[in-house]
């Protein structure tokens, strides 16, 4: 028992010992295959074990992709990027940095602790910048020059940035125009919705110049005839996809109106493109949409929308593919919904919350979309039994017609 | 007579000394470990730990303490009309139960089983200390419809009931020969503490809406059933303003403290449940709440992380915002939003508010509106939802903060919106917000929008007398629909345009209404360093009253739902992990394989069921799910 003991740690040993040496001689690029792989604390620790790993641990093809997490224990649960090593990184590896961004709590400080580091990256050629607010748009709180000042930093230097979101800042005309100046080239995505300094011609700009753009993430202030027609131009590549947040900022807002004739050359310019609108309106603002048709693939309503302005959508949004209602009024969506069901036939996926709905009307809807409704998601409440179902009958009919099993969403009875 | 005081004198020293450790499952009723403690006892104290220093430091509310008291009066005066008595001890249970052990000379102790982690801790040590006074423990399950424990250990075959009937309740008859000896000065010693004694200022207190206590809960399931016999309904009752009150049928404080037994709550529904519909066979969703109860005690067993954000398996990491003022302002009833602050008060005051309400506040104050952590907000309801129950409080907060179980999260409640449909004319925020009395229906919802004439007319001027609202609701849900999109798009590495489609395995997902994850993919922070990463895995929710499957921290898959063919049955299975989960969910997925192939199978269970079972429990016989 004993000797069957010692072999064996006798063997370890000579494990332990072969290893050694072996891992001292693997090659770098295995190393830094491997080193990919592990975590950053992982390989700071990894980076103890001997000078080759110590020197493997530099290597610029491990910090091409850095987040930065910035956030204070006064306002976030989740933990920041080390200081020290922020300025290691800023110090050795900021000429290496590629595809960057930054996740920052509501705290102001934290906003502008990410603009501090922006404006040292002075010697670095980024692609990607994400500047992501992970609670409340905290660089809205920032200074503007110092943001503006901070954000020029990068889009000076850089040269090539092919994707930049920057949601919820205050970047304005001026930077913009600093931004295209630079990186017109090589721009493809921008999503910058609730940016409240910029201006309609300052985007117009922007796709003016960039003619690689493929996606472009605004709000509804800022689009115009203009500029679907600037991004429908001959030089401009196709679009892939266009995200407009129509907001509300007081209850009877006006807004303005776009042309048929402009969603029209978009169409025929970038025939795939999606259009994915999210609307935050009161429900006598809707006015102005749905009039005419519009190539929308994405609907999201994001509170109460009137059963007039859902039969709209059934006769204007032919390209539908994804609707949501989250509120309606109280009477139900019947007809609205199998209007719906009859012009939209690319229509896809629906989700329906304080919506009402008979039990039949459903199934109805139901039935004539069949199986391409991949995604069906409707709280249990939204639906009215009615003479032909009841709520334990409905489940069944309906997974009947998708060809697969369905339940409607539901909240636990607390 | 000689022979009797010989028979006696035989008799009693083999006859045990018992306590029973009253905890939860505050009755007499339907109480099983209570039985054992006295089959065959000599004497029997009932006693319960209170530590008074805990009590005035604890985070529990003044509303709750008075509920527990009342239990404790009620449980005394019950047991009185046996001739016995409560034993209210003060002290730790761990310091307190040795002497009482050799005082009492105690040979049996029992309790009832606490499946929350906490408990389990609590009670293995008990359960030491007397193995080591040589005391028996007996221990038996009557808190939950199922033992959780043959849930999650691979069990065979056998459906994990903890019952067949609810168990008699305690008489004189059951009593027999065993008597509890009562000093003259057990009132000073034992008796149950009034709420001054605990330190609590009484003065202003209201009386309670939810008087504590086992007689008053069994004239609620009385009148509960009356009611529920009279409407003939058994349909979940659609939402209005009348379900918003208090109503003295309410039941769910007294599953809680269990005063009333599930058990006997879930016998008495089935009956009444055969009785008004010619015997057919109920629903799963007549036991819905019950249910939902077993479903978050299950996930919670063996997660002692259950209540946590950090750590914990089945909660996805949301970047919530720390704002102890944005906090406090929802917590006190001063959001400005008064369908919020006037459920806020409510709970503040009675102790409890309605299930919708819950979720309309629990949203407001997470993914909806403030986007605070549900955890704070589980404490909140800790201190002062009379119901709220430590499995049951977190999981539903993780549910209504879309943290675990996967659920939409566009399904968001308007903190406006909502209230206006649910009560039209404001009566509910009338009531308890009596500031805002003089607005007109059409502003009580949004008071901040009526012009200054109407808030000078109803003598309340918004920012003044009652607060502006503390966000604007439009733009925090487009920043919250947005954030939950990134969080649930890394979690599921969606990359579409889809809103519904980013969060992984809602039922009615093009894969059928499941999926399962591997553990890497779970978790989406970088620098989360979770060594127990084996372990994330996801709870699911597979259909609503058809069942639930969820994927435990333990490795084995639980599936808990109801064949869609025969209603009535409830069918659980426990399988290893270590086959694949996706082949066996597969074949095993709850409805698929009723609809492909038709009932046969079911048929077939159905026809050993009617075979198998006695008349009166035949619709809770389960079977494994393999033929359904």
């Amino acid at each position: 028992m004993l000797n069957q003991k010692r072999e064996t740690q006798e063997k370890q040993n000579k494990i332990v010992g072969s290893l050694d040496s072996d891992w001292a001689r693997l090659p770098q690029e295995l190393l830094l295959h491997i080193f990919q792989y592990l975590p950053l604390l992982d390989r700071a620790y990894a980076s103890q074990v001997c000078r080759r790993w110590n020197q493997a641990f530099h290597m610029p093809e491990l910090w091409r992709c850095f987040e930065f997490e910035l956030n204070q224990p006064a306002s976030s649960y989740l933990k920041a990027t080390h200081p020290d090593l922020i300025k290691q990184i800023i110090k050795r590896h900021s000429n290496h940095l590629q595809y960057v961004s930054f996740k920052v709590d509501s705290s102001t400080e934290s906003a502008e602790a990410a603009c501090d580091i922006l404006s040292q990256l002075v010697n670095c050629s980024l692609k990607t910048l994400g500047l992501i607010s992970t609670a409340r748009p905290s660089f809205m709180e920032v200074p503007k020059s110092h943001f503006i000042s901070a954000l020029t930093v990068v889009f000076v230097n850089s040269k090539s940035l092919s994707s930049l979101k920057i949601d919820d800042t205050p970047v304005d005309d001026p930077s913009l125009k600093v931004l295209v100046a630079n990186n017109s080239d090589t721009l493809k995505l921008l999503k910058m919705s609730s940016c409240p300094h910029v201006s309609p011609a300052g985007i117009l700009c922007v796709a003016d110049q960039c003619h690689g753009l493929r996606e472009l993430a605004l709000n509804y202030h800022l689009l115009s005839d203009e500029l679907l027609l600037a991004l429908s131009s001959e030089k401009h590549v196709h679009l892939e996809h266009l995200r407009i947040d129509v907001v509300s900022e007081n209850p009877g807002q006006h807004f303005h109106t776009i042309k048929k004739s402009s969603w029209d050359a978009m169409v025929r310019h970038s025939p795939k493109f999606n259009l994915v609108m999210y609307f935050f309106l009161y429900e006598d603002e809707f006015g102005p949409f749905f009039n005419e048709e519009i190539p929308v693939t994405h609907l999201y309503f994001g509170r109460s929308v009137s059963k007039e302005v859902l039969g709209r959508v059934g006769l204007h949004c032919p390209r539908l593919v994804e609707l949501v209602v989250c509120a309606n009024g109280l009477r139900p969506l019947d007809e609205e919904l199998i209007r719906i069901a009859k012009h939209c036939t690319q229509l896809s996926a629906i989700g329906l919350g304080e919506c009402e709905v008979s039990c039949s009307a459903f199934v109805e809807f139901v039935k004539m979309c069949g199986r391409r409704l991949s995604q069906l998601s409707i709280m249990e409440e939204v639906l009215i039994p009615d003479h032909k179902y009841s709520l334990d009958e409905i489940h069944w009919e309906v997974s009947k017609h998708l060809g697969r099993v369905w339940f409607p969403d539901m909240m636990p009875t607390w | 007579s000689s022979t009797a005081i010989s028979c006696c004198a035989v008799y009693q020293p083999m006859a045990p000394n018992s306590i029973h450790w009253f905890r939860k499952g505050l009755r007499l009723h339907d109480n099983p470990a209570l039985q054992e403690a006295i089959r065959g006892a000599g004497t029997v104290r009932c006693v319960y730990f209170l530590d008074p220093w805990f009590a005035g430091s604890s985070s529990v509310g003044v509303n709750r303490w008075r509920f527990l008291l009342q239990c404790l009066e009620d449980l005394d005066a019950n047991l009185r009309k046996l001739n016995s008595r409560l034993f209210v001890i003060r002290g730790q249970p761990a310091n307190v139960f040795p002497r009482l052990f050799k005082e009492w000379k105690i040979s049996r102790l029992t309790f009832e089983y606490d499946s929350e982690p906490f408990g389990k801790e609590r009670d293995a040590a008990i359960k030491k200390l007397a193995m080591e006074a040589g005391v028996e423990v007996i221990v038996k399950t009557s808190h939950t419809l199922y033992d959780l424990d043959k849930i999650i250990e691979l069990n065979g075959a056998q459906p994990p009931l903890t019952y067949k009937m609810p168990v008699e309740t305690l008489s004189d008859t059951l009593m027999g020969r065993c008597v509890t000896p009562i000093s003259e000065d057990h009132g000073d010693k034992y008796g149950v503490p009034s709420l001054e004694e605990l330190g609590f200022d009484i003065e202003g207190l209201p009386t309670a809406v939810w008087p504590g206590g086992e007689t008053e809960a069994l004239t609620r399931i009385e009148r509960h059933l009356e009611r529920k016999a009279w409407v003939a309904n058994f349909e979940r009752p659609r939402m209005n303003a009348n379900s918003l009150l208090a109503s003295p049928t309410g039941l769910s404080p007294y599953l809680r403290f269990g005063c009333l037994s599930c058990r006997l709550f879930y016998f008495k529904l089935t009956d009444l449940y055969r009785k008004v519909k010619k015997n057919s066979s109920p629903p799963l969703s007549l036991y819905g709440q019950l249910l939902w109860r077993e479903f978050f005690y299950t996930a919670a067993t063996n997660n002692p992380r259950f209540d946590k954000m950090e750590g914990n398996p089945i909660c996805v990491r949301i970047p919530w915002d720390k704002n102890p003022e944005a906090l406090a302002k929802w917590a006190e009833a001063k959001t400005g939003f008064p369908w919020i602050d006037a459920i806020m008060t409510q709970l503040r005051q009675e102790g409890w508010i309605h299930h919708l309400a819950r979720h309309a506040v629990a949203c407001f104050l997470t993914r909806g509106d403030l986007w605070i952590s549900w955890e704070e907000g589980m404490k909140v309801f800790e201190e002062l939802l009379l119901d709220a129950d430590w499995s049951v409080n977190a999981g539903s907060w993780m549910w209504l903060s879309c943290s675990s179980f996967f659920q939409q999260f566009f399904h968001c409640y308007c903190p406006v919106g909502f209230g206006r449909r649910t009560d039209p004319n404001g009566d509910f925020i009338r009531r308890y917000l009596p500031i805002l009395r003089g607005f007109p229906a059409k502003y009580i919802y949004d008071p901040w929008n009526a012009p200054e004439s109407v808030q000078a007319a109803a003598k309340c001027i918004i920012g003044v007398h009652y607060p502006k609202p503390m966000v604007h609701h439009a733009e925090a849900s487009r920043l919250n629909i947005e954030r939950m999109k990134q969080i649930y798009q890394q979690l599921s590495r969606y990359r579409g345009l889809g809103l519904l489609a980013s969060v992984p395995s809602t039922n009615g997902n093009g894969n059928g209404g499941m999926m399962a994850y591997s553990p890497g993919e779970q978790q989406p922070g970088t620098n989360n360093n979770n060594n127990n990463s084996h372990c994330t895995c996801v709870s699911h929710f597979l259909g609503h009253r058809n069942g639930v499957v969820l994927r435990p921290v333990s490795s084995s898959v639980l599936f808990f739902f109801q064949c869609l063919e025969c209603r009535g049955a409830l069918l659980l299975r426990v399988m290893a992990a270590g086959a694949s989960y996706s082949t066996l969910t597969m074949k095993n997925r709850p409805g698929l394989a009723v609809l492909d192939n038709s009932s046969n199978a079911c048929n077939r269970y159905h026809n050993n069921n009617n075979n198998n079972s006695s008349s009166s429990s035949s619709s809770m016989v389960g079977v494994t799910g393999v033929s359904c």
